[in-house]
């Protein structure tokens, strides 16, 4: 999954990329616009300017990284899923985020960045992942919801990122998308058959949408008139669809799904705008939004301590890994010698 | 028909509790490919489980469903190894609480996989076709888990220092578990006579080969062991079951009549 995470700069001291002109070899920077302009790829090989690498490498490790943190909070219920198909499928789901962590964290790589730094940035807390995996999953309806919802603006978000001028995160976003339609098709299903089920399910369903509504709908990220990063974005063939366009199109594809299903999305402002022809929603808290991405939102703590314990836990069993491997080649040169 | 529902129960109980615990390891793997890799194991198990329930519900008929059987029974009711129950540390009380122990993971999956390697391949020729249909897909699966849990099992008796005597650890506590492999129960004489089942006994010496080559490769010892054989696969299980299964079961049971 990914949210609106490459508006937010890295914290502390990160800066927001300039967007002044390079001041390196005008020969390169020239034929590297013709290449953006032209709608062309940018492989790993090609020169490229050292802000649009940056960029790149803060914007997909952020992405890993929040893949990564994302698989905490529907894990959270993997043990209590309530039917041996239900649990199986939401494994393979929180496997799925795993493996979009590893094709990302290989496309930063591309960069010249390594996983190690990467992880660095995240345990450290220099690094931000999305902000939506700092709420709390509390009961069996929200990892439905986190599907139809959650995945369900991550494919907004990310389907236009298919078309990223930089080729590996382009081709990883392809098979990445994919799965998050499964994903969002697989919650919204959940969602269906539990709408069919006991009264208490209903409004197991109805508590989790009122609790995780405007959380969705601030993953796009601020207004675009708060967005400095998004014009260069956009320039660099990063971005294509402003924040406050994937936000619309979430909301217009929404509703009609949510009449389906039989919850009421908790907006007292949502209508259809004949006029405008999209649907008119009301104020998101952005307030919140900011504390929570600042690390003061109900799980921030948690998330990141539970990602470093893994980490500092498994310290011994990747060293012993690489113990091993260099053992086995040192016996193998023996052998050879 | 009991005698095959007694059997299927016991193999479809192993790979579930297994795949409980073994998904406990998702999001919190040491190195992000482990956490994908767990996962796939704990997929295939609960697959497994599936497909054992499923057969266990149509001979026994009614209304009774894969989730009746796993969620609606009880801790005594319950037919796997001790083994496949206990936390991913070492030897503790019930509630006592740890952090999950890398090597206590592996070396229980490598000790089970090694035998169900041998008993999925036994069990393909079962009188029961359905049995053998589930047996032979099941092989493939543990295969892997096979190979996966001894390549690490390697890396970690052949590592570091300190890798290798976490990993004896744990071959230490988990290695006398290993005796209820050896042990029939009335389930299983029953299933042996009614040709459903598999005389374990028969494939204990190609266990202990393919426990010692491991062992051996992995520069680790292998425990005597001696003593009280656990009883598990006869509903009696340790401490550690009903803490899993209160866990696993209490969202199910909270919404008896819930539709999921
Ligand atoms: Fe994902
Ligand atoms: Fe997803």
């Amino acid at each position: 999954m990914y949210t609106q995470s490459f508006n937010v700069p890295d914290s502390p001291g990160a800066k927001t990329v300039a967007l002044a002109p390079s001041s390196e070899d005008p020969a390169l920077q020239a034929a590297f616009d013709a290449r953006i302009d032209a709608d062309g790829r940018i492989e790993p090989q090609d020169w490229m300017p050292e802000a649009y690498r940056k960029t790149l490498v803060r914007q997909i490790s952020q992405h890993a990284h929040s893949e990564i943190v994302g698989m905490l909070p529907e894990g959270n219920w993997i043990s209590r899923a309530p039917s041996l198909k239900r649990k199986a499928i939401l494994i393979a789901k929180v496997q799925d985020e795993g493996g979009h962590g590893l094709y990302l964290y290989s496309a930063a790589e591309t960069l010249g960045t390594s996983r190690d730094q990467m992880l660095d940035g995240l345990h450290s807390g220099r690094a931000k992942y999305s902000s939506i995996f700092n709420y709390p999953t509390l009961t069996w309806a929200d990892v439905g919801v986190i599907g139809w919802l959650v995945d369900g603006a991550a494919i907004m978000n990310q389907v236009p990122l298919c078309r990223c001028s930089y080729g590996p995160y382009a081709r990883a976003m392809v098979r990445v998308c994919k799965e998050e339609s499964f994903h969002q098709r697989q919650g919204y299903e959940a969602l269906l058959v539990m709408m069919t089920g006991t009264a208490e399910q209903k409004a197991m369903v109805q508590d989790a949408v009122n609790r995780w509504w405007w959380k969705c709908l601030a993953m796009f990220g601020p207004p675009d008139a708060d967005s400095p990063n998004s014009a260069q974005g956009m320039r660099w063939g990063i971005k294509r669809v402003s924040n406050d366009e994937l936000r619309q199109k979430f909301v217009d594809a929404t509703v009609p799904q949510a009449k389906v299903l039989g919850v009421t999305l908790p907006d007292p402002d949502l209508k259809w705008n004949e006029e405008r022809q999209h649907y008119d929603y009301g104020q998101i808290d952005w307030a919140e939004f900011w504390e929570t991405v600042n690390g003061n939102g109900p799980c921030n703590k948690e998330r990141l301590a539970t990602r470093v314990k893994a980490h500092n836990e498994g310290q011994w069993v990747r060293e012993a890994a690489l113990a091993h491997a260099a053992k086995k080649k040192a016996r193998e040169m023996k052998d050879a010698a | 028909m009991s005698a095959a529902v007694d059997y299927l129960l016991h193999l479809a109980d192993n790979a579930l509790v297994l795949g409980q615990r073994n998904a406990e390891w998702c999001g919190h793997g040491p190195i992000l490919e482990e956490d994908i890799a767990l996962s796939n194991v704990s997929l295939d198990l609960i697959g497994q489980a599936r497909l054992l329930y499923q057969l266990v519900a149509t001979l026994k008929g009614g209304d009774c469903t894969e989730d009746k059987l796993a969620y609606f029974r009880d801790t005594h009711e319950f037919r796997n190894y001790t083994l496949l129950e206990l936390p991913h540390h070492g030897p503790l009380s019930g509630y006592a609480q740890s952090s999950l122990e890398y090597g206590t993971t592996i070396v229980r999956n490598f000790l089970y996989s090694a035998l169900m390697a041998l008993l999925w391949e036994a069990l393909e020729k079962s009188a029961n076709a359905d049995l053998a249909a589930i047996a032979a897909k099941s092989l493939k699966e543990v295969r892997y888990h096979l190979r996966h849990s001894r390549d690490w099992l390697v890396r970690l008796g052949d590592g570091t220092d300190e890798s290798h005597a976490r990993v004896q650890a744990s071959l230490d506590h988990l290695f006398a578990y290993t005796q209820e492999f050896w042990a029939h129960s009335p389930a299983e004489a029953a299933a042996i006579a009614a040709g459903i089942g598999v005389d374990v006994t028969t494939l204990r010496a190609d266990w202990d080969a393919i426990v010692d080559a491991a062992l051996s490769e992995a520069t680790l010892q292998r425990p005597a062991v001696s003593g009280y054989v656990t009883e598990g696969k006869q509903g009696i299980h340790s401490e550690h079951l009903g803490f899993l299964l209160a866990e696993m079961q209490s969202l199910a049971r909270a919404h008896p009549n819930g539709v999921w």
